[in-house]
């Protein structure tokens, strides 16, 4: 009986919250556990699984959130306009160099990309998707960047380590070598 | 618009397609298109056709602004060099030295695989990113709105006709405004010039002490629309004490001060 009211409560939390909720500050507003709290979001998570819910709860930038079911979008966007074009690729390809390399400096973003991204940087600040965390020392003290919460929430990520890994394929770790090889070749 | 060469050295006939360079993002992404085309390994880059390639593609730039020209210029450049560098005759190798301490030169390509390799690493990590915005906006949330949410009010007792008003009379009070020889002002400096000399001064500064009465016309335009710009960022509150008073300009409270310690 409790533990159908703490669900009850859980459901309406996630739909009173502007923000995805952690499960810390659900079991701070209940007053139980943290274990007690991720216990009732994931009774509640199944009950949406039910079919027939047009609505999901969805683990996002470290909190859970409810959502519309993404099969449902079609509805949804005859109801209110589509959400826009997203990100351009140029805006994409440097979001995605910060997001793996963060903290990095605007110079070591065009040193990856081999073009300016001083506009693309000042528009992804005003949206939000990136800050500046700080200094690098040495020369001039660039200004580091770093994804944001909105980050996650945007591109619907629990955290950054749901980022694929991205690692240089087996052929490029031994690319010198390979290099060395064929000009030996050609000597 | 490139029109496609008829066809390139090495017999290679390509049916290129005419395709814009503005739908490039930048001329790695070009050399990397053209290494792809050609079905050749980035670690085996033939680059004399590669090179006469890119150079065909970029023979028109007038598609692109003086930057973005720029930026395919250097890599052109870059290629020419390395070009010039394989066609080089080796120097004599000395002596063989004990394995190991013989340093081999380096491929002349060698700098560019490591940048092409590392770019298309993350021109893959920004198509997941993609996918992944793609899922997202197909879910709506409660809180969702179009906009994020606003700040304070940017505008005090001020609107947008008193601020032109005001740009008017700075513009009219002195109609001998120097006119200079053509100089690019960047708005982006002159924004963060705004911005550090308004956080110097918590309790504003007046409106048109932010004209520099020695400026050119095209300065002081800049400066107007650079004021605009940190308005619509919410970074500076443009505030009328009085009616017909003077506007003051003051930073937004709660604005993001991290970056007062750069002036």
């Amino acid at each position: 009986m409790i533990w159908d009211f703490g669900k009850a409560v859980v459901e309406a939390l996630l739909l009173a919250s502007p923000e995805p909720l952690t499960a810390a500050r659900i079991a701070e507003v209940l007053g139980v556990e943290e274990r007690e709290a991720r216990i009732l979001i994931d009774d509640l998570r199944r009950d949406y699984q039910a079919p027939g819910r047009g609505l999901a709860i969805r683990e996002v930038a470290g909190g859970y959130q409810l959502v519309t079911r993404p099969e449902l979008a079609d509805y949804v966007e005859r109801l209110l306009a589509p959400k826009g074009r997203g990100l351009s690729p140029a805006a994409l390809e440097t979001l995605a160099i910060i997001a793996y390399r963060q903290p990095i400096t605007r110079a070591e973003i065009e040193a990856v990309r081999g073009v300016s991204v001083e506009r693309i940087l000042d528009n992804l600040l005003e949206r939000r998707l990136i800050r500046e965390v700080g200094r690098r020392d040495g020369p001039g003290r660039p200004i580091l960047y770093g994804t944001t919460q909105e980050f996650l929430t945007y591109f619907g990520l629990k955290d950054l380590s749901e980022l694929p890994p991205v690692e240089p394929r087996a052929e490029g770790q031994s690319l010198l070598r390979r290099l060395d090889a064929e000009r030996g070749s050609r000597d | 618009m490139v029109s496609a060469p008829e066809r390139t050295g090495q017999g290679t006939e390509w049916r290129g397609l005419p395709v814009r360079l503005d739908a490039f993002e930048g001329p790695l992404d070009l050399l990397l298109y053209l290494i792809r085309r050609e079905e050749v390994s980035i670690y085996d880059i033939p680059i004399a056709r590669i090179t006469e390639q890119y150079l065909a593609y970029i023979a028109d730039l007038s598609d692109l602004d003086i930057d973005r020209a720029a930026e395919y210029l250097v890599m052109a450049a870059t290629l020419l060099q390395i070009k010039a560098r394989t066609l080089l005759p080796r120097p004599p190798r000395p002596e063989p030295e004990p394995e190991g301490t013989w340093e081999e030169e380096e491929d002349p390509r060698a700098e560019l695989v490591r940048q092409l390799e590392l770019y298309a690493l993350y021109k893959e990590a920004a198509r997941e990113l993609a996918r992944r915005e793609a899922q997202a906006q197909r879910v709506w949330t409660r809180g969702w709105y179009p906009e994020p949410p606003g700040g304070p009010p940017p505008l005090v007792g001020v609107t947008l006709e008193d601020l032109v008003a005001a740009f008017r009379q700075v513009l009219e009070a002195e109609s001998s405004w120097r006119e200079v020889p053509r100089q690019e002002i960047p708005l982006r400096e002159k924004v963060r010039q705004i911005l550090a000399r308004v956080r110097e001064c918590p309790g504003g500064v007046r409106f048109h002490e932010l004209f520099d009465r020695r400026a050119s016309r095209l300065e002081i335009v800049v400066t107007f629309l650079a004021l605009l710009e940190l308005v619509r960022q919410r970074k500076v509150v443009a505030e009328q004490r009085q009616v017909f008073g003077e506007i003051w300009i003051r930073p937004a409270p709660g604005a993001q001060t991290e970056e007062a310690d750069e002036a």
